[in-house]
């Protein structure tokens, strides 16, 4: 059984800077327990998810949505690997507010496409799905089209969404090329910014 | 319901453990007084309560919170508890009319485990605006009566900075400053062509090793929790050697209801609630130190009534819950396209502004009396929930198209927060409500707020400001603020920059004022109000710094008073 972070952070805590009466931890220490966090991670990789709110359907359509929105490409692997499903379920799960907006917003995909189609999203083919996504992922569309306005709606907050859980991700995170959240002795500064 | 009494007497009972609290209990203890001090939040656990340097994918809502409520403000998943804009059964009022926002912090460090750690010193000219622009009060208390005690507050806790000389913004005692940021470089740039001054920010954040913390190590997350305590917070540093004393007990989930007066009209207990068994308590003591943040000091004044004192505790002027000031928040960005093409590297440095604009027309006439000062940052932070909200909007459409546009855009962005004084004015007070209570049976506060001309001017000139530096920069101002707007040029609600002070001020005469230049009340001399409650104006500097400073002082006549038997 490993150490969890809490026992490792009590530990060190514990064995405060010699001379300083204030509960602090010296920085070498704090690093260790950083790189312990990592490891934790990495250990409780592996698990599948079970959907807490969405049906099986609606969790599969969702999933589709979210690596359409960001897809798996040349540059980054997508939303889904990004684990921004489990994560909207997550907070859709606890939120009223999320159910009605996606889980109904799912629901009038599903019965646009049954009307435009004749089948539920999943079921269209990539033309069709592109056709539909086209027209819902910009507001001017609903200007035009008017019943348009919910899917419009429900596009815009689970490409909000998607982005949250995309770039909270340690794929996304990577993606964007953020380097820090770390310890460093020094701050550099600025390195060399071309035309700057 | 039974009341039990502690029977023990202590020399001194604080009311509040933040940045006033936690410096009293310092200066109190070392200086050889018992005391006992109330929090009415529990203790901050740093093991547990801390998230320095967890990712967001570590958390389980990766940081958008229980139901994504951290996109309607409560950030308790990511951040440690800082406090929060609406506690459950505590509630207060704003009046028909009026918009005022209360951010709390119950727990042991109150809010300087949210303070963005600005240590700024008030000028000379602060303490004296009414001698200089005829509006407002001249503070009972000169710059050279604090000035001893801004040095004793920055030489402990330690705040990085350089000597500027400039008029607007003292020097004090600094640990040398982190090199600027990309960000901050190309807006230094802008500024010097603008004549805007630009100078390293001053921060309570250790670039170097002191009095026992460790330096900082550049993570950027101040707001997470400080493991290192690099940056400064009450309960990690100014609590920690009042324990050490052994004189001082921490009372943690203490809610003071009321300061009971004996005949001869002085303070002789604090009367309680102890939030675990709901039970009134009380705590005896010989001298009261009340720093329980600004409004939450003055609620308890008002609720402090008696035959001898039928207005509330020390408040024959009338004056308590009056003067009640904020700081005037304007904001706006740009986007730089240079930044694009800003190489990927570890931009966190510490968490808050390296630089940072001090008021620089302080020798020039403006549409507005005082002046502000600007607080800026951008680049690439760590990403986190809620980044991307805006560029979705705008963007719109879907895949890589998308994907693409979010990193392109990642950390060209540069915000801007003026920070400036508002003249107290009529309009603006709190008062006890006359029918809510909190879940503890306490009646609340009411506020009243009015911005006057003075602070929109005041906004628009920030507004006008940010729209130069930006274009100056390089870049394009895409959050334009207007006249015609709720908030005329983006002026924030009242409270929301949470600097709210002077509702218990300081004055030279009983009649005007409730305290002494000492934070003494005149009315019951072994009563103290120490937090912003005692300022007489608001400078544009963030209150904090002064803050200690004052209740340095007022501890250090406290102890005086003690020895000479006074109290």
């Amino acid at each position: 059984m490993s150490l969890s972070r809490r026992d490792i952070l009590k530990s060190l805590t514990m064995t405060a800077v010699t001379g300083s009466v204030l509960r602090v931890i010296p920085l070498e220490a704090a690093a260790y327990a950083h790189r312990m966090v990592q490891a934790e991670k990495a250990a409780a990789e592996d698990q599948v998810y079970a959907p807490k709110y969405f049906s099986p359907h609606a969790y599969k359509t969702l999933q589709a949505l979210c690596q359409s929105i960001i897809p798996s490409d040349d540059d980054a692997k997508g939303a889904i690997e990004a684990g921004a499903p489990e994560f909207i379920d997550l907070i859709t799960s606890e939120n009223q507010d999320y159910q009605l907006a996606l889980g109904g917003g799912l629901m009038w995909l599903d019965n646009t496409c049954v009307d435009r189609y004749g089948k539920v999203y999943l079921d269209c083919t990539p033309a069709q799905q592109k056709e539909i996504l086209d027209l819902v992922a910009y507001r001017k569309n609903a200007k035009q089209d008017p019943s348009l306005g919910q899917g419009v709606e429900f596009f815009a907050l689970l490409r909000k969404l998607t982005a949250d859980g995309y770039f909270t991700s340690e794929i996304g995170i990577a993606y964007l090329g953020y380097i820090g959240n770390t310890f460093v002795k020094e701050f550099p500064g600025c390195p060399p910014v071309p035309g700057l | 319901m039974q009341v039990r009494r502690t029977p023990k007497t202590y020399d001194v009972c604080i009311i509040g453990s933040g940045a006033s609290g936690g410096t009293a209990a310092k200066v109190l203890t070392e200086g050889g007084l018992s005391v006992a001090l109330l929090e009415a939040g529990p203790p901050l656990v740093p093991e547990t309560d801390f998230k320095e340097h967890v990712w967001p994918y570590d958390l389980p809502h990766r940081g958008a919170g229980v139901g994504g409520r951290a996109n309607q403000g409560l950030n308790d998943e990511f951040l440690a508890p800082n406090g929060a804009w609406e506690i459950e059964g505590e509630p207060y009022v704003s009046a028909p009319g009026s918009t005022f926002r209360w951010f709390r912090s119950r727990i042991v460090g109150g809010r300087t485990n949210h303070w963005g750690r600005i240590a700024l010193r008030m000028a000379p000219v602060d303490f004296k605006v009414r001698s200089h622009d005829g509006m407002g009060d001249d503070w009972p208390i000169s710059y050279n009566d604090v000035a001893p005690y801004y040095d004793k507050v920055e030489s402990y806790i330690g705040v990085f900075g350089t000597k500027e000389n400039i008029p607007s913004a003292p020097d004090g005692i600094f640990l040398p400053p982190p090199k600027p940021r990309c960000t901050e470089t190309i807006i230094k740039k802008a500024c010097d062509k603008l004549n805007i001054l630009c100078v390293p920010s001053r921060l309570a954040i250790l670039t170097q090793p002191h009095n026992g913390r460790a330096a900082c190590h550049y993570c950027a997350q101040c707001g997470r929790g400080c493991l290192t305590a690099s940056n400064f917070s009450s309960s990690q540093v100014m609590i920690p050697p009042a324990e050490k004393t052994g004189r001082f007990t921490l009372i943690t989930g203490a809610m003071a209801r009321e300061l009971v007066v004996n005949k001869e009209g002085k303070v002789e207990s604090v009367s309680y609630v102890d939030k675990a068994t709901r039970e009134e308590r009380r705590v005896h003591a010989r001298a009261f130190v009340v720093a329980a943040s600004a409004c939450e000091s003055a609620r308890l004044l008002l609720n402090s009534k008696s035959t001898l004192f039928p207005d509330g505790l020390a408040n024959s002027s009338g004056v308590v819950g009056r003067y009640l000031m904020d700081t005037v928040g304007s904001s706006g960005g740009g986007y730089f396209p240079a930044l694009e093409r800003m190489p990927a590297h570890n931009h966190d440095g510490v968490g808050g502004m390296h630089l940072y604009m001090p008021w620089w027309k302080f020798d020039r006439k403006n549409d507005f009396l005082r002046g502000y000062h600007t607080e800026f940052g951008g680049g690439r932070g760590m990403p986190g929930v809620g980044n991307y909200h805006d560029l979705c909007d705008q963007f719109e459409g879907y895949g890589s198209a998308l994907k693409q546009e979010c990193k392109k855009k990642y950390g060209t962005y540069i915000g801007f927060a003026g920070r400036g004084e508002m003249i107290p004015n009529e309009n603006c007070y709190c008062e006890i409500d006359p029918a809510a209570v909190d879940q503890w049976g306490i009646p609340v506060l009411r506020f009243h707020w009015k911005w006057s001309d003075n602070e929109i001017k005041m906004a628009k000139d920030m507004q006008e400001t940010y729209r130069e530096i930006v274009e100056a920069a390089g870049g394009m101002y895409i959050t334009p603020k207007l006249a015609h707007e709720t908030n005329p040029y983006g002026i924030e609600a009242g409270g929301m920059i949470i600097h709210e002070v002077g509702v218990v001020r300081m004055g030279e005469h009983p009649a005007t004022s409730a305290l002494n230049q000492y934070c003494q009340a005149h009315d019951v001399k072994n009563l103290f109000v120490t937090d912003g409650a005692c300022f007489v104006t608001n400078a544009d500097k963030n209150p904090t710094l002064t803050i200690m400073a004052l209740t340095w002082r007022a501890s250090d006549y406290l102890l005086d008073q003690a020895k000479k038997g006074n109290l």
